[in-house]
């Protein structure tokens, strides 16, 4: 098609995640550019994304789509093969309502969980776990958010199914457990097993230590404040 | 579409709420307007919107819709034909979303509300960053008439309701927002011109009162 797609990412990010396995489930070819985030915002990032100066960034013929929403919401817009938002408007108010939870409430919280000093903990697990319920109630028994196959709610709902777990596995603590959310446990697992996902995910050894080096950095900043 | 039912569960002062007011207004779509006393949630709110129990909530044929962007995109939708809020084009609706995201995470997020919950240095510091983001929407909108471009769009209906809270936030603030930001208010009061707008938007000194009475309710000098 003669089409120009870069995405300026960074390979820990989950928000970068979620335009790849989005890029991925349209099957578009693109250019992965990895961002020093921590480091040097290099001169092209900061040029595309002035006003957050974040990743994701999706570069399309020069032009450049800022914050992964609105990215998710761009891509099915523009390569309308293998939709992964309902075509029924109610439904597709639900979806966006459920990601707004996830994003809003469910991922902030569960990662607040994993860093938090001992005292506070008790009081954010809590609501970190009425958060998993009611996410998990969003399944209502089907194998994903979006039904037989991934929507955009399981495309960002990433953030909690493997970013989170992989999280807990370094705090010794077990909020998304198959005894307590079986349906989202098995959601996770399935989701993370599926092929297109399982090639775009970053690698667990690779994620593991880093997540831990940045918790360390949150407690120690968060102890300082 | 005549025997649509069309119920929006609302509070006066919510400028969540007078997005959706403004959504169904342009739209031109007969409603039925619940006022909700927040202290004493309705059953019906409860009920539509067990989760966060907040309003605004849409009740269209009995099926509620939450969230105030997922409103403005749930109305653009279903109602397609009358005064089109998102552009057709994706790369534009993906600029109208930017902006739409930004609104609310930088206009009305909790560090906006600083400019009327504080004093001293945190005061100071909420009004700069405030003024410095209605200045990057003043250079979005640049010398379009509204955000939309001719008429009123997605961008437009998401910001224009905080116009409302304007006159609260400079009295308690000490500021003129006018000075700061004369394009910005001139394209508010350009909205203002619409009834859309006028009849879905309260009058500035109510809500300053409302204001008024949040900060003793709180304890906020």
């Amino acid at each position: 098609m003669g089409e120009e797609v870069k995405l300026f990412g960074y390979w820990a990010s989950p928000y970068s995640y979620r335009a790849e396995l989005a890029l991925k489930l349209k099957g578009v070819s693109y250019e992965y550019i990895n961002e020093d985030i921590f480091g040097n915002k290099s001169d092209l990032l900061l040029k595309y994304n002035p006003v957050h100066k974040k990743v994701p960034v999706l570069l399309h013929n020069g032009k450049p789509i800022v914050e992964s929403l609105v990215i998710l919401e761009y891509i099915e817009e523009t390569w309308k093969h293998n939709p992964y938002l309902p075509q029924d408007p109610y439904d597709k108010a639900t979806a966006r309502f459920w990601i707004k939870f996830i994003d809003e409430k469910c991922f902030p919280t569960l990662w607040l969980a994993a860093w938090s000093a001992e005292n506070e903990r008790e009081k954010v697990t809590n609501e970190a776990c009425e958060y998993l319920k009611t996410l998990e109630s969003a399944l209502n028994g089907k194998k994903f958010f979006g039904g037989e196959t991934i929507g955009m709610v399981d495309i960002v709902a990433s953030s909690v199914g493997y970013f989170i777990r992989v999280t807990q596995e370094i705090m010794g603590i077990n909020l998304l457990s198959a005894d307590k959310f079986p349906q989202l446990f098995q959601w996770s697992e399935d989701f993370a097993n599926c092929s297109i996902v399982k090639e775009s995910l970053p690698p667990r050894d690779k994620l593991l230590p880093f997540v831990k080096g940045l918790i360390a950095k949150y407690q120690q900043d968060n102890a300082k404040a | 579409m005549a025997d649509e039912d069309v119920v929006l569960l609302d509070f006066w002062p919510s400028p969540f709420g007078m997005r959706v007011r403004i959504a169904l207004a342009e739209k031109e779509i007969k409603y039925e307007y619940k006022e909700e006393d927040l202290r004493n949630k309705s059953d019906l709110l409860l009920k539509m919107n067990p989760i966060h129990k907040k309003i605004p909530v849409l009740i269209h044929n009995g099926k509620p819709v939450c969230e105030s962007l997922v409103h403005v995109q749930y109305i653009d939708e279903i109602w397609p034909h009358k005064s089109p809020l998102l552009p057709t084009d994706p790369y534009q609706r993906a600029i109208a979303r930017f902006w739409g995201d930004f609104v609310d995470k930088k206009i009305y997020g909790l560090e906006s509300r600083k400019v009327w919950s504080t004093k001293g240095e945190e005061q100071e510091a909420a009004k700069k960053e405030f003024i410095e983001c209605l200045k990057l929407l003043e250079g979005e909108l640049g010398n379009k008439a509204y955000f939309g471009g001719e008429n009123l769009g997605y961008v437009d209906v998401v910001l224009v309701p905080f116009y409302s809270w304007f006159y609260a936030y400079e009295k308690c603030g000490n500021f003129s927002i006018e000075t700061e930001c004369p394009k910005l208010i001139a394209w508010a009061k350009r909205c203002m011109e619409k009834d859309s707008v006028s009849k879905s938007l309260p009058d500035q000194d109510k809500i300053y009162d409302y204001v008024l009475h949040l900060k003793k309710v709180f304890g906020i000098e």
